[in-house]
C-alpha cells in the first residue's frame, strides 16, 4: 500500500475514527486504525472498541499501490497533527510485517503494524428501519438529553439514550428519554418518514458522544438505520455503527407527575447566574440549592457547614408565582444541567416540597424535564 | 513505680508506701492497705488512658449466670450440628473448644459440654447494660461489637477523682456485681496496644502496656498476633523472611512499601506499636448482618434463594432496628470446603426493603451458583446509611413505591398479627 494525500485532509479523517479507540486496551488491535486505499483512490480508515465501529472514506487520494494494513491509531494521530499545515504526507506499507513508513517533507517515521486479519470486524446485519434526521435535529436530541445519561453500572439499561416512536395527542413524535433516577429529559421531535416501526432502543453513551461531535460539523441530513441490536448513522463521508444496550428502559411514563399545579415561571439568565453565585459556598456537589417561593418571589439559598451559607433574592422583575408559597431544594449541578438548554424562560411545576418537579423552556413544549428535590 | 490495688482501688507509688517500703516488698506482694494478692504494678499504670474492655466468653458467661449449675461444667453457645460455635467457656477452651469452631469439631473435642441456642436478644441486652456503665465513665466509647469496647479516659482524672487505671478497676468490679459477667481491660498508650493488653490476660484480666515498652514487648512475638494479620498474610509473612514483629518493625517506610505495598509502611508501623486512630463514638456499627448454616449442604440456586431470602427479611429487620439502612448489599457464602466468598455490589438508592436487598444479593448469587455445595449463606448492608436516606422515590424506577407501599401493609399484618402472620413465597419450602 502506498498513497499521499494532504495532511489537513488525513488529520480529519483521522480525527473523526480515532476517538473511538479507547486509550487502554488489554487487546492490541484495537489500538489500531484500519488503514485501506482502493485502486479507485480512496482511502478508508476504520477504528471500533468492538462496541462501535467508525469507518471515514476519503476520496481523491493518489494511491500508488493499493493496499491495506493496521497501525497504532493516537500515535499516527499525534505525529499527523503535529506536521505543518499544508504538508504533502506519504503512506508506505510494502505488506507483511514489515513497518508502516510515514514521509512528510524531512520528516519520515516508521510504525509497527498489526496484521489486517486480526482486526475484528463489525457486521450491522440486517436494519430493517431507516430514516432521515437533520443534523440539527440530531444535536437537539441529544444535548437536551445527554446530561441525564447514568453512570451506574448495575442499572446499565440507563447507560443511554432511549429512542422510540410514539404519539402525543395523536401526533407521531421520535422520542428521546434519558434518565439517572434523579433527573429525567424528555424530549420529541415529529416521526420522521420511514421510523413509524422502528423498535425502541438504548443508545450507548460513548455512541451519543461520538455522534454528537461527528454531528457538528455537517447541516446535512444524518441518515439512521437500525434493527434492535444495532443503529447505524451516516453522517456525510463517515459512518458509524454502534451496538445498541441489550436492556429494558424503565416505563418514564409512570415516573412523570401530572397535575403538578404551582406554576413558577423565572428569567433564565437571572435564575441560572444565581444558581451559580448561591452554590459556590459549597464544595460539596450533591449539596442543594433552596428554593423558596412566595408570591412573585423567589429565594435561593445554600448552606455549608464549613464555608457559611449564601442568599439571593430573586423579585418581581424575573419572576412570576401566584401559588401557595413553597419550599423546596435541588442539586445546584441538576438544575443548571437543565437551565443550560433552555432559552429565555424556565418554567417549573411543582406539587409540593418533596415531588418531583417538571421544569420546561417556556417558548418550546417538545423537551420536558423532571427532577426530584433534595431534602433541605 | 505505680500500683493498683483491683480490689481495695488503692492507687500508690510502689516502693514508696511505708509498709511495702518497710519490708522491702517494692516490686511484689500483696497490697499495703486490704492486703489483696491483686496488684498491678506497672510504671504507667497512673498515667495511661486508653483502655480495651472485652468480656469474658460472653455469650457462655450470660448463659452461666443464668443456669448457676452450668458453673462447673463446660458451656458452648451455638446452633444446631452444622452451626458454629458463637462462645464458649473458659472450661471448654481448655478442652480445645475455640469460637467460630464447627459445632461437630467442638463437640467432638468436648462431647460433655452443655450446648445452648443463642438467644442474641438477652446478650444485647446485657451488652447494652455494660455499655451504660462505660458511658457513664466518660463519653469517649467506641463499641466494637457488642461486649467489647475502647475508651478514652484522658482528661478524666478530676472528674472521678482518681487515675483511669482505678476507674477502670472499679468498673470491672460493678460488671461483676451488677451484669453478672467479667471483663478483661488493656490500659496502654494507644488502641492497638489497649487491645492487645486486654488479650494478654484473660479472663478477669486486667493488662498494662507502657508505650516505653510497646516496641520492646512486640519485637519477639509471631507476626499473626498483630490485629489484622490473618493466617493467609501470616504465612506470606513468614515465608518472606518476616516470623516476629521485630523483623517486621525494623523495615523503614519506602522498604515496607516495596515488599508490602501501600499498606507496607502502616504495617510497619503497627509492628512497632504505633496506632493514630482515635476513639471515636459515633463510629459504632460498621455492618449489619444476618447468616444461617444449613443442616445439609446446597447446591442449587432456588434451593439457596430461601435461606437468602429469610436473611434478607432478618437483615432489614436488624437495620431498623439499628435506625440505619443499607447503601449496599454484602453476599458471604461458605462452600462445604470451609471456603469463604463474599460479594459486594453497591445500591442504586438507600433501601430498608428486604425485596430490594434480596433483588441485590440475587444477582450477587447467581454468578456464585456454579454448582459449588455451600454450606452458610449470609447478606450484610454495606455502606451503612441514616434509615431516613432509605428508599426516596426513583425517578428510573416506577415500581418503588408500590412495593414500599406493599411492605409497609406486610409490616403492619405483622405487627397486628404476628410475624407468621404473612410472607413470601419465595421463604417457604416447594410443596411436594
Amino acid at each position: 500500500m502506498k498513497f499521499t494525500v494532504d495532511r489537513a485532509v488525513l488529520l480529519k479523517a483521522l480525527a473523526h475514527v480515532q476517538s473511538v479507540v479507547e486509550r487502554r486496551n488489554t487487546i492490541p488491535i484495537l489500538a489500531n486504525v484500519l488503514i485501506e486505499a482502493t485502486q479507485q483512490g480512496v482511502l478508508r480508515l476504520i477504528a471500533t472498541d468492538m462496541e462501535i465501529a467508525v469507518q471515514e472514506e476519503v476520496p481523491g487520494v493518489t494511491v500508488a499501490r493499493a493496499g491495506r494494513t493496521t497501525a497504532p491509531a493516537a500515535t499516527l494521530y499525534e505525529i499527523t497533527r503535529n506536521l505543518p499545515d499544508g504538508a504533502r504526507v506519504e503512506l508506505d506499507h510494502p505488506g507483511g510485517d514489515a513497518p508502516l513508513a510515514l514521509r512528510a517533507g524531512r520528516f519520515a517515521t516508521s510504525l509497527t503494524v498489526l496484521p489486517v486479519e486480526d482486526f475484528p470486524s463489525m457486521t450491522e446485519g440486517r436494519l430493517p428501519t431507516s430514516f432521515a434526521l437533520k443534523a440539527g435535529v440530531l444535536r437537539d436530541l441529544i444535548d437536551r438529553t445527554k446530561f441525564a445519561i447514568s453512570t451506574e453500572e448495575t442499572r446499565y439499561y440507563l447507560n443511554g439514550i432511549y429512542m422510540h416512536a410514539t404519539t402525543v395527542d395523536g401526533a407521531p413524535v421520535l422520542r428521546a428519554v434519558a434518565t439517572d433516577g434523579h433527573r429525567l429529559a424528555r424530549v420529541e421531535e415529529p416521526l420522521p418518514e420511514g421510523a413509524s416501526g422502528m423498535p425502541g432502543v438504548i443508545i450507548p453513551r460513548k455512541t451519543v458522544n461520538e455522534l454528537r461531535k461527528l454531528a457538528e460539523e455537517t447541516q446535512e441530513d444524518i441518515a439512521l438505520s437500525l434493527s434492535d441490536t444495532k443503529i447505524k448513522f451516516a453522517i456525510g463521508t463517515v459512518t458509524l455503527v454502534s451496538k445498541l444496550i441489550d436492556g429494558t428502559f424503565p416505563e418514564y411514563d409512570r415516573v412523570i407527575p401530572r397535575g403538578n399545579d404551582k406554576v413558577l415561571s423565572v428569567d433564565k439568565k437571572a435564575f441560572s447566574d444565581a444558581v451559580k453565585r448561591v452554590a459556590a459556598i459549597s464544595s460539596e456537589r450533591s449539596r442543594p440549592v433552596k428554593l423558596s417561593v412566595d408570591r412573585n418571589l423567589l429565594v435561593l439559598s445554600a448552606a455549608s457547614p464549613e464555608q457559611g451559607q449564601a442568599q439571593e433574592e430573586l423579585d418581581g422583575d424575573v419572576v412570576e408565582y401566584t401559588a401557595t408559597p413553597l419550599e423546596i431544594g435541588f442539586q445546584a449541578r441538576y438544575l443548571s444541567d437543565i437551565t443550560d438548554q433552555i432559552g429565555e424562560k424556565v418554567v417549573f411545576y411543582f406539587a409540593d416540597g418533596s415531588a418531583p418537579t417538571i421544569v420546561k423552556d417556556a417558548a418550546k413544549d417538545e423537551a420536558l424535564y423532571v427532577l426530584m428535590p433534595m431534602r433541605v | 513505680m505505680g500500683a493498683l490495688c483491683r480490689d481495695c482501688f488503692w492507687t500508690g507509688a510502689a516502693g514508696a508506701t511505708g509498709a511495702a517500703c518497710a519490708t522491702g516488698a517494692t516490686a511484689a506482694g500483696p497490697c499495703p492497705v486490704c492486703a489483696g494478692r491483686r496488684v498491678v504494678r506497672h510504671a504507667e499504670v497512673l498515667t495511661l488512658a486508653l483502655a480495651h474492655v472485652d468480656c469474658d466468653a460472653f455469650y457462655a458467661s450470660v448463659e452461666k449466670r443464668d443456669r448457676p449449675e452450668l458453673l462447673t461444667r463446660p458451656v458452648i453457645v451455638g446452633g444446631g450440628t452444622r452451626g458454629v460455635v458463637a462462645a464458649c467457656c473458659y472450661i471448654a477452651r481448655t478442652r480445645g473448644v475455640r469460637s467460630a469452631m464447627p459445632m461437630w469439631k467442638a463437640l467432638a473435642a468436648c462431647p460433655d459440654a452443655e450446648v445452648i441456642r443463642p438467644d442474641i436478644g438477652k446478650y444485647v441486652r446485657e451488652g447494652r447494660r455494660i455499655r451504660e456503665l462505660m458511658e457513664s465513665l466518660t463519653p469517649m466509647v467506641q463499641p466494637l461489637s457488642i461486649d467489647e469496647a475502647v475508651l478514652d479516659l484522658r482528661g478524666t482524672e478530676a472528674l472521678h477523682g482518681a487515675p483511669p487505671a482505678a476507674v477502670l478497676a472499679r468498673f470491672a468490679r460493678r460488671v461483676e456485681q451488677e451484669v453478672g459477667v467479667t471483663v478483661s481491660v488493656g490500659l496502654a498508650a494507644n488502641r492497638l496496644m489497649a487491645k492487645l493488653a486486654a488479650e494478654r490476660d484473660k479472663p478477669r484480666g486486667f493488662s498494662v502496656i507502657g508505650a516505653a515498652e510497646a516496641a520492646g514487648w512486640l519485637a519477639p512475638q509471631p507476626v499473626g498476633l498483630l490485629p489484622g494479620i490473618g493466617p493467609a498474610m501470616e504465612k506470606r509473612l513468614v515465608g518472606a523472611g518476616f516470623a516476629t514483629l521485630g523483623q517486621l518493625a525494623a523495615l523503614d517506610a519506602r522498604e515496607a512499601a516495596r515488599r508490602f505495598g501501600d499498606e507496607g509502611p502502616a504495617l510497619a508501623a503497627r509492628a512497632r506499636g504505633e496506632d493514630a486512630r482515635s476513639v471515636d463514638p459515633a463510629r459504632g456499627t460498621k455492618s449489619v448482618s444476618a447468616e444461617t448454616t444449613f443442616d445439609a449442604d446446597m447446591t442449587d440456586l432456588e434451593a439457596l434463594e430461601r435461606p437468602l431470602w429469610r436473611m434478607c427479611e432478618k437483615l432489614a429487620r436488624r437495620l431498623r432496628e439499628k435506625g440505619l439502612c443499607a447503601g449496599g448489599v454484602v453476599l458471604k457464602l461458605k462452600t462445604a470446603a470451609f471456603a469463604s466468598r463474599t460479594r459486594t455490589v453497591r445500591l442504586p438508592g438507600a433501601t430498608l426493603l428486604p425485596e430490594v436487598i434480596f433483588a441485590a444479593a440475587q444477582g450477587l448469587l447467581r454468578r456464585e451458583a456454579d454448582g459449588t455445595a455451600f454450606r452458610l449463606i449470609g447478606v450484610g448492608a454495606q455502606p451503612l446509611l441514616p434509615a431516613d436516606r432509605a428508599d426516596q422515590a426513583d425517578l428510573a424506577d416506577p415500581g418503588a413505591p408500590r412495593r414500599v407501599a406493599k411492605w409497609r401493609a406486610v409490616e403492619a399484618l405483622r405487627a397486628r398479627f404476628g410475624d407468621d402472620a404473612i410472607g413470601a413465597g419465595r421463604g417457604f419450602p416447594p410443596k411436594r
